[in-house]
């Protein structure tokens, strides 16, 4: 039976998660980048986003949901077909229809993701053929494996809106194909600031409203599973950004329009996957952990690995949604409006910590073959001088600002 | 005739501005620049790591004068630029050959 207010809801968040891709996430990104590579940003997130959406209707969709092998699904919906209008998601009051198109919002905006490790210097070809297999290769069989009921649904994992499936995954490629890459040409000493800080202010708060579809929409209802994960999001949010503030602040005596929300999108990848569980005390403590943990992680894998992810995939977003994958267990347990775990706390950790080192671990193997392959079929880098001169103009032919020029 | 040209800290335009007004000299061209002297540049600190910024965005003062009010200009824009910290800027001070009023034609001092 088709509830109808579950599926407005689902509806709605839907289209706000498809917002944290096209605009959020390009502006956020976008903002960080110099100003002569600001278009192959926005232009890489939009055809992400659109090939991303053609391949989980052809494949992806399917190969995530359909089926219940401990692996992958199987080939019963390619193309959706057989999708009946009037179809409900089993286990949900939804239409099918409406949950294939949450879950694409999904498979849109995680390798869109990983696109802030490769940028200001990738081949946009690199760009498409990465992203095209490893949402195929890489999200789709993870996806599978967490929700689809694949083996660490069986086994016990949870993870309710995608730290593993979602964070995970983007911020291990993402470390993976900028080691491969390899850095920009003047890393680290002649790295240029991002060229419109405004711009990623911008991106992030729309990225945080736009987490409320992610988190309260993967109640896949609208009652109070819904509710105390979009409460849970918030603060978690809130407390990081006050937190990354107070680290920057204490640390070079200013607290920066950067810094802070930064500290916004830690926060959110954290409580990720423990938003169906949290309450609002667990979830303040999750966004403190995410301020101070990721920001230690930025500063490890810039200084200490000196591998040029460069607009910190993995410190702020891996590392994130790992960390809250792992904390749920205890966090559940804190203040009041947790949910129930499966598994007794000690184990539930385990297990929790088994399905992040498994896929961290998968996404590694498979991304590196992939990217192996895409350097093969189309070259990963633009030539030196295109990087220097700007992936605008050098690969798009546009300039993004025509001010005083 | 002299061609003063100051580069100065962007935010003490309007106090320049003022100076130059009050001592009767009405009219400059601004372009906004980037440079250093012996600041350097300065850094500026992004999710923790450093960038230093060499080129520091400045204002330059194109001022056409007449040779007696040079040295009232310098002094008026020296007043009201200076901060005090490194960084304020310099006043260079060139001959200039000839000068053209564009609509009416006027050449010399009367065109400036």
């Amino acid at each position: 039976m088709i509830d109808a207010a579950d599926t407005a809801w689902m509806l709605t968040a839907t289209s706000l998660v498809l917002l944290m891709t096209l605009p959020a996430l390009a502006l956020f990104y976008g903002g960080l980048v110099q100003a002569k590579n600001i278009l192959s940003v926005l232009v890489q997130c939009a055809a992400v986003a659109a090939l991303c959406s053609v391949l989980w209707f052809a494949l992806g969709y399917s190969l995530s949901f359909s089926g219940d092998g401990p692996w992958l699904g199987d080939g019963a919906a390619f193309f959706l077909q057989g999708l009946a209008r009037d179809a409900v998601h089993p286990g949900t009051k939804i239409p099918e229809s409406v949950f294939v198109m949450f879950q694409m919002t999904f498979a849109v905006i995680t390798p869109a993701l990983i696109i802030g490790a490769y940028v200001e210097r990738i081949r946009f070809a690199a760009v498409l053929v990465i992203s095209g297999l490893w949402m195929l290769l890489v999200y789709a069989p993870v996806a599978h494996w967490v929700w689809g009921g694949g083996w660490l649904a069986k086994m016990g994992v949870m993870d309710f809106a995608g730290g593993i499936v979602v964070h995970v995954t983007a911020g291990v490629s993402a470390l993976v194909i900028a080691w491969m890459i390899k850095p920009r040409q003047e890393f680290p000493q002649g790295i240029r600031p991002p060229h419109a800080p405004w711009m990623v202010m911008v991106g992030a708060s729309m990225l945080w409203v736009g987490w409320f579809g992610f988190n309260a929409g993967s109640a896949v209802s609208s009652g109070a599973d819904a509710g105390m994960a979009m409460l849970a999001t918030h603060l978690s949010a809130a407390s990081a950004t006050l937190a990354w503030m107070a680290i920057e602040w204490i640390k070079f005596g200013k607290p920066s329009l950067v810094g802070a929300v930064t500290g916004t999108i830690a926060g959110l990848a954290t409580i990720t996957p423990a938003a169906g569980v949290t309450g609002p005390m667990g979830a303040v403590a999750m966004g403190v952990a995410a301020a101070c943990v990721c920001y230690f992680a930025v500063w490890l894998v810039k200084k200490k690995m000196g591998v040029d992810d460069a607009l910190d995939v993995l410190g702020v977003h891996g590392v994130g949604g790992g960390m809250g994958t792992m904390l749920l267990p205890f966090v559940a347990l804190v203040g009041a409006g947790g949910g129930t775990l499966g598994q007794a706390p000690s184990q539930q950790f385990v297990t929790q910590t088994i399905g992040v080192a498994a896929v961290a671990l998968f996404s590694a193997v498979a991304t590196f073959i992939i990217t192996k392959l895409a350097d093969m079929l189309v070259g990963l880098r633009v030539d030196r001088e295109h990087e220097t001169q700007g992936l605008d103009f050098a690969t798009h032919g546009e300039t993004g600002y025509h001010i005083n020029r | 005739m002299k061609l003063v040209v100051a580069i100065i800290q962007p935010h003490r335009l309007e106090n320049v501005r003022q100076a130059l007004t009050d001592i009767g000299i009405n009219g400059m061209t601004v372009t906004e620049v980037r440079g250093y002297g012996r600041q350097r540049g300065h850094t500026e600190i992004y999710r923790g790591a450093e960038y230093t910024i060499s080129f520091i965005p400045k204002l330059k003062l194109e001022i056409g004068l007449a040779d007696e009010r040079v040295e009232d200009a310098v002094l008026a824009i020296t007043k009201a630029a200076r901060t005090g910290k490194i960084g304020d800027g310099k006043i260079f001070t060139l001959d200039l050959h000839a000068a053209q009023r564009v609509r009416t034609g006027e050449t010399g001092e009367g065109a400036l």
